[in-house]
């Protein structure tokens, strides 16, 4: 199947066009990989569920930027086998483009208690449309840190990097703090895009949420955001409001 | 269809015919119970419950030892059911576990239980289908002994205690599955950190933070599903609906305990009287004079009341995490209702309570056996929550484990309590305190010991024992005749009441002979306890966690008795 034409750049890239165009026949291998060979059960335990969450949906902005930005992953699987969909990105509204976005089609398996291993594919949409193998894990660290790290590798040999890390703090049970930062790297310089080796993007931030029901909480906050480009090196601060639901 | 009142009929009917045939050899008596859908409002909203009978809780079967029941159970759900009948002894393809004893009743048919009884005392039935009890699908089954009640007690009530959620079973775990916690609302805030900070000092404070920060654990994790979304009842009925027992002062009130609940641990109080149990799931046990005792889901417990004023006295129950409660009312009229004790404050497992009971440094762990580990080939170090190396004694009950008599790793019977009697002179019942009425005259020395460790990732809401859950694991073969020893060893942080069918669990008090007799053992965390199982019954068993999101998720084993002369066979 040929890929999607490039334009109509304004779109949010389509979670829905893509899963159904791509990602059904990849979903369906890896479940029949993931549960044919298991044993035949009736039994709960090796059930399947289903999970999306919009860890973050938020406008993000200063004087100078105004952005929306998304950061989205879900599952569906067992307790051992899980395939993972992902994508964040960010939309500027004044300039009407995507400083980036991305979506991952990740096979996730549990090695340890609190880890999971993941491998798959990542496609980039913004600011190239590239395709990149990902391998990593995510779990959850001692003393609670919610932990992602993930190195990508595309077909020029270029490796980058990415890594999450987020806590919880409760104020009252529903009155949630999460600090936060990400950071992301790349081995080497890439010319044809402007990446300079070394941390591309530093984001610190804090967010305080409030639990209406566990599955949806508007929150607020800050982010201090560091860009390195070839080109230019850009920091700021930046408010946030946003909302973030799990289902 | 029958209704309650001709299901009602019904058993006056059998009963009035059974005390005229009470001195004849053979017995029968035949009932039908019709399982469907019912409407109900619990908490202000309609939801849908399984009933039997139309009735929720379901009709109380009441029934004579040395009966043969026949029992034709119609399923008119558009799902497959089954009832189970809880702590009976009888033929293993009577027992009505699907897909371990029969296949369970599809929508629109009928299936008949037929056994005889060959015991006494008060048990109960229950769905063992698709959480269904979670459902109502439970009611209380009360054998009357064939040589007369060993008490005399002028009244008879059953009390049935049960957790109701609005929200679906099966969402329920679905929300479990995604976020563990989801149902923790007592969880300790930064507050709590500064309060801890003045209390207790900078060090203690952070040390004891940092060691459950590093494994990943939560000290208020006591229930996994609470009052945020259960609403407790009693015989079907909330808090404010006031269940009420009528009484005259100075009579004996004998009370029936069931713990009907899906996942929660009551503990009961009846303000202003002394409890007097007699029995423990069924079986007579030397009376013990409590004010308080502790009932595990799926336990059963009589006990005897004598109310002296001609006032109301709260039958008080409350979640072990005291995230609510379930509560009725002994008065000598309806309408009264006595003064509510508050919910004391919720108990909280400490390191200290921990390190305590078992000598162990959690910091380090190096110690614990590792066959939690779900999912590793090779134990990781040891940095694990809930399924990690022996979480020994993670227990609020750490601190009368200490007490005890028989504590340590010896496994006897712990205390069923931890700190939050700490503060209370009140005398609470313990398993230490059963000592069977009767000498059990099959009682010798085991001939094996099978060591089953509880083990779990509460992290990601996996239950399982010896680290494999129920569809990872082979069935635990049992030869017809022996005597096998099973050692529980809780490395987790929560409770299991393990519930063996069909066969009895002697629980190692340190009584011997005179050890009680029982249908589900509760093994607290970090514990480690011992019963003997005469095996006695030949074909094929289940054994599990009695919570239910528990046994959904893998901790359930089927167990396999293969009889006598196959036994014989194999062995030549």
């Amino acid at each position: 199947m040929p890929l999607r034409k490039r334009e109509p750049e304004k779109v949010i890239p389509s979670l829905e066009h893509y899963r159904v165009r791509r990602s059904v026949p990849v979903c369906a291998a890896a479940i029949l990989m993931m549960f044919g060979s298991g044993r035949a059960t009736a039994q709960m335990d090796d059930a399947i569920y289903n999970y999306l969450r919009f860890e973050r949906l938020e406008y993000e902005g200063n004087g100078d930027v105004h952005l929306f930005k998304w950061d989205v992953e879900g599952w569906t699987g067992n307790d051992d086998n899980k395939l993972w969909v992902k994508s964040e990105g960010d939309y500027v509204f004044e300039q009407d483009i995507f400083g980036r976005a991305d979506l991952q089609l990740l096979y996730s398996r549990n090695i340890a208690t609190f880890w999971d291993a993941q491998i798959g594919v990542r496609r980039a949409f913004e600011p190239e449309r590239t395709f990149d193998g990902v391998i990593g894990i995510q779990g959850l660290a001692p003393y609670f840190f919610e932990t992602e790290a993930a190195l990508f590798i595309n077909e020029n040999g270029n490796v980058l990097g990415r890594f999450k890390l987020a806590y919880e703090l409760l104020l009252t049970q529903r009155l949630i703090a999460q600090p936060r930062v990400e950071v992301n790297v790349s081995a080497d310089d890439i010319e044809n895009r402007g990446v300079k080796a070394g941390i591309t993007e530093f984001e610190a931030g804090l967010r305080l949420r409030y639990e209406i029901v566990r599955e949806f909480a508007p929150y607020i906050g800050f982010d201090y955001v560091e860009e390195q480009s070839l080109r230019e090196h850009k920091h700021s601060v930046r408010a946030v409001a946003g909302i973030r639901a799990w289902f | 269809m029958q209704t309650v009142n001709a299901m009602i009929r019904q058993c006056r009917i059998a009963g009035f015919w059974l005390a005229i045939l009470a001195a004849l050899p053979v017995q029968a008596g035949s009932y039908e119970l019709v399982i469907d859908e019912k409407a109900v409002n619990l908490t202000g909203r309609e939801r849908t419950a399984i009933t039997a009978n139309g009735s929720l809780p379901a009709p109380t079967l009441r029934w004579r030892e040395g009966e043969e029941v026949a029992l034709r159970v119609t399923n008119r759900l558009d799902e497959p059911t089954s009832i189970h009948w809880h702590g009976i002894v009888l033929p293993y393809d009577m027992d009505g576990v699907p897909g371990i004893s029969f296949p369970g009743i599809p929508p629109g048919e009928t299936f008949t239980y037929r056994f005889r009884l060959m015991q006494s005392g008060t048990y109960w039935y229950h769905g063992h289908s698709a959480m269904q009890e979670q459902l109502g699908l439970m009611g209380a089954i009360i054998i009357d002994p064939s040589e007369g009640e060993t008490h005399a007690y002028d009244r008879d009530y059953t009390v049935m205690l049960s957790d109701w959620s609005d929200e679906n079973p099966h969402r329920v775990l679905s929300k479990l599955k995604k976020q563990s916690d989801y149902y923790n609302f007592q969880k300790r805030t930064v507050f709590d950190f500064y309060r801890d900070l003045s209390d207790k000092g900078f060090q203690e404070t952070m040390a004891d933070r940092l060691a459950w920060g590093e494994m990943r654990m939560d000290p208020t994790d006591i229930a996994d599903v609470t009052g945020y979304t259960y609403t407790f009842l009693v015989n079907g009925q909330n808090p404010a609906a006031n269940w009420t027992a009528l009484f005259k002062p100075g009579e004996r009130i004998r009370l029936r305990f069931v713990n009907a609940s899906a996942m929660t641990h009551f503990d009961v109080r009846i303000p202003g009287l002394k409890i007097r149990v007699i029995q423990a799931d069924g079986q007579n046990v030397e009376p013990v004079e409590v004010d308080e005792f502790r009932i595990a889901v799926a336990e059963t417990y009589d006990v005897l009341v004598e109310p002296r004023d001609a006032r109301a006295y709260a039958i008080f129950a409350e979640a072990m995490d005291r995230s609510g409660h379930a509560q009725a009312t002994l008065a000598p009229r309806r309408g009264m209702r006595a003064e509510v004790p508050p919910l004391r404050p919720r108990p909280l497992v400490s390191l200290a309570d921990m390190a305590a009971a078992h000598g162990m440094d959690h910091g380090s762990g190096a110690e614990g056996p590792h066959a939690g580990m779900e999912h590793a080939p090779e134990p990781p170090p040891p940095t694990n929550g809930h399924e990690g190396h022996a979480m020994a004694d993670m227990d609020h009950a750490a601190m009368q484990h200490q007490a005890s008599p028989h504590a340590g790793h010896e496994g006897h019977a712990m205390p069923d309590h931890g700190q939050e009697h700490a503060d209370t002179a009140e005398r609470v019942l313990s398993y230490a305190d059963l000592k069977s009425a009767e000498k059990h005259e099959d009682w010798r020395e085991p001939d094996r010991e099978i060591v089953l460790r509880l083990t779990g990732t509460m992290n990601r809401y996996v239950w399982s024992i010896n680290g494999k859950k129920y569809s990872e694991a082979e069935p635990i073969r049992l030869k017809y005749g022996e005597r096998v020893r099973f050692t529980y060893i809780n490395q987790t942080m929560m409770n299991h009441p393990l519930h063996l069918h069909g066969m009895w669990q002697d629980l190692d008090t340190g009584k011997g002979p005179f050890n009680p007799r029982k249908h589900v053992v509760n093994v607290k965390p970090g514990e480690t306890v011992h019963v003997d199982v005469p095996v006695d019954a030949s074909g094929e068993w289940a054994f599990h966690c009695h919570l239910v999101y528990h046994m959904e998720t893998g901790m359930f084993r089927k167990i396999i008795v293969e009889p006598p002369d196959a036994a014989a066979k194999k062995g030549a």
